[in-house]
């Protein structure tokens, strides 16, 4: 049986080669046949790949890569910051390969077989789930943003940084999210009344922990375990990692592996030395968690060159961490007159919004910014207002507004205003 | 006409009386796949201290045991008697936080020892944590204080004397978790 199969596949590889031969014999027999002036590319005129197991975009567009910053330099190459081109991509998702990565020792390798999630603290039933049980809980998907919350802090420098758009503001991304709610977990638990606070902590090699009010977790908190429709990324927390909408990325704790319910925070690390927001008299503010409204044009924006005057659109990215974009204002003028960009993505809470505004680019200087407003009225403040607020050592919470400078030679800068 | 008609179809059908408001759902829905965990399972898991130091192992050290630690250990990172680079800077830095270069270390910033202790036990060395004992996570703590002028070189540090360390910006923080619209 298993031989005269083998037969079979060779007859049919046989069989191929002697059409493929045909073929080419055919064409021997007609030269400047009819055939020979019709259009058609290099690719047109042979077989194409075979199916890949797993998708892989075009070799052309291989130099879109995320910008990778150590902060330790390679003694310890995982910790610090992969940014998102933002410059480079379009619509409201990013792709989960370009999504940008916050991590503080490393992506750990971990076997979803072995990982556990333990709950407990001040509950009924403290207990623990497999990533197999988590798995036959009750999902929902939503669309939400992340950010870091020193994203932007790289547009702080006391000299505008000439450097694309990604690199200043792409410590952010937005993906479709699928998870449980954490709430259906603590209901399992049974939670004490006085628990008011919820400790979060990964099993990276720092044990990245973070306090988090349980307001917020009963609001729209989940345990995501799906990202963009595939089980996460190791990047972004696999197999199991916090989502918080709209708040700090780094309380979005990846590879989750604690939850424990407390009466008042614990202080961790992350909450005292970092992600405190230094005021000028010296004094820090402590638990900023929301992400501020915030925009920023991507398209055109630092780095790039209008080739010729003439019709472009401006194309960026709002959100806010308190809920809905209402309104997205573009100004070619440095601000002195603003107009509406239309909105795509409007309807949903704490996510991309993509804005776009048709501008007929005449060839004299110009300076693009925009301006987000959110559903509870917050306006994206001016760099000058906002810088007023901190003192200038703090790089966290950056949300003011972006200025790119056009030249008449078409080269968008990136300038202070 | 459309929607009367609609909802008389869907009442006949008995659909509306399925439809259940989503909390609810995820109340009485959920598998209840959690498996119970005792409190000496539960003690090798639970590694957070809080400012008050409850749960706080046994054990000890002085800033002076505590140095031998930190120069093997962790100055290649953080640098002798924690000046930094390439890690963060651990002591100095007092006085400069409203200035226009402040230095935030353990000593100028952090407001309670406790969170030393936690971090240092869950996190470091950067290279090879959870690899220190519990005399060495508190020795080396109490050197970092040391450096810092906040306890005494021979001071006994542990679970009854680390919470009491007095930090100098514990007062420095302000709370503010409110939603941004309602500052």
């Amino acid at each position: 049986m298993s031989k005269e199969r083998k037969v079979g596949r060779r007859e049919f590889l046989k069989q191929g080669s002697m059409l493929l031969t045909g073929a080419a014999a055919s064409s021997a027999l007609a030269p400047g046949a009819a055939a020979q002036n019709l259009a058609g590319e290099p690719w047109e005129r042979v077989y194409g790949a075979a199916f890949t197991l797993y998708g892989e975009r075009s070799r052309f567009e291989h130099p879109v890569v995320r910008r990778i910053v150590k902060r330790y330099g390679d003694f310890a190459p995982g910790s610090g910051v992969a940014l998102s081109p933002i410059e480079s991509l379009e619509g409201i998702i990013t792709p989960s390969s370009l999504h940008n990565v916050r991590s503080h020792s490393g992506t750990p390798d971990i076997d979803p077989k072995r990982h556990q999630l333990v709950l407990h603290g001040l509950v009924a039933r403290p207990m623990r789930f497999s990533v197999d049980a988590l798995l036959r809980y009750p999902m929902v998907t939503r669309i939400h943003f992340l950010e870091c919350s020193g994203n932007s802090g790289r547009a702080l420098a006391p000299q505008p940084t000439q450097a694309p758009a990604g690199f200043l503001h792409g410590n952010m991304a937005c993906s479709e999210w699928t998870g449980i709610p954490v709430r259906t977990l603590l209901e399992e638990a049974g939670v004490l009344p006085q628990a008011k606070w919820l400790l979060a902590e990964g099993a990276d090699s720092a044990h990245m922990s973070r306090s988090i009010p349980l307001e917020k977790i009963l609001d729209d908190a989940l345990i995501a375990l799906y990202q963009n429709g595939e089980r996460l990324r190791p990047e972004q927390g696999y197999p199991v990692r916090l989502l918080l909408p709209g708040w700090e990325g780094n309380m979005n704790v990846k590879w989750l592996r604690r939850l424990k319910l407390l009466e008042e925070p614990m202080y961790t690390k992350d909450e005292t030395s970092k992600y405190t927001d230094l005021l000028p008299d010296g004094r820090a503010l402590q638990f900023t968690f929301e992400m501020g409204v915030k925009s920023v044009i991507t398209k055109p924006s630092s780095t790039m060159t209008l080739p010729r005057a003439g019709l472009y659109e401006i194309s960026g990215l709002a959100w806010s961490g308190a809920g809905r974009i209402r309104r997205v204002e573009v100004s070619t003028d440095g601000g002195v007159t603003w107009r509406d960009a239309a909105l795509t993505g409007e309807e949903r809470l704490k996510a991309f919004v993509r804005f776009r505004l048709p501008w007929e680019w005449k060839g004299d200087e110009a300076r693009l910014q925009s301006r987000a407003t959110d559903e509870k009225g917050q306006v994206q403040p001016a760099r000058s207002d906002w810088l007023a607020q901190y003192s200038p050592a703090n790089t966290f919470h950056n949300n003011s507004i972006v200025t790119w400078s056009v030249g008449a030679d078409g080269s968008v800068k990136h300038v202070y205003a | 006409m459309f929607t009367l008609k609609r909802t008389a179809i869907f009442a006949a059908l008995g659909l509306v009386a399925c439809v259940t408001p989503p909390q609810q759902q995820s109340a009485t829905r959920a598998p209840a796949l959690g498996v119970p965990m005792s409190a000496d399972e539960l003690a090798a898991w639970d590694i957070s201290i809080p400012p008050s130091g409850a749960g706080l192992p046994a054990g000890g050290g002085t800033a002076r045991q505590g140095q031998t630690v930190y120069d093997q250990k962790c100055a290649a990172c953080h640098g002798l008697k924690g000046v930094g680079n390439p890690a963060d800077a651990l002591a100095g830095g007092k006085g400069t936080l409203d200035s226009k270069t402040p230095l935030r270390t353990v000593g100028s910033y952090w407001p309670y020892a406790t969170t030393l202790f936690d971090y240092v036990r869950r996190a470091m060395p950067i290279t090879n944590p959870l690899s220190l004992t519990n005399d060495e996570v508190y020795a080396v703590s109490a050197y970092v204080l040391y450096l810092n002028g906040i306890v005494a070189e021979d001071a006994p540090i542990n679970a009854q004397t680390l919470p009491l360390a007095k930090m100098p910006n514990r007062d420095g923080f302000i709370d503010d978790w409110r939603p941004r619209a309602a500052r």
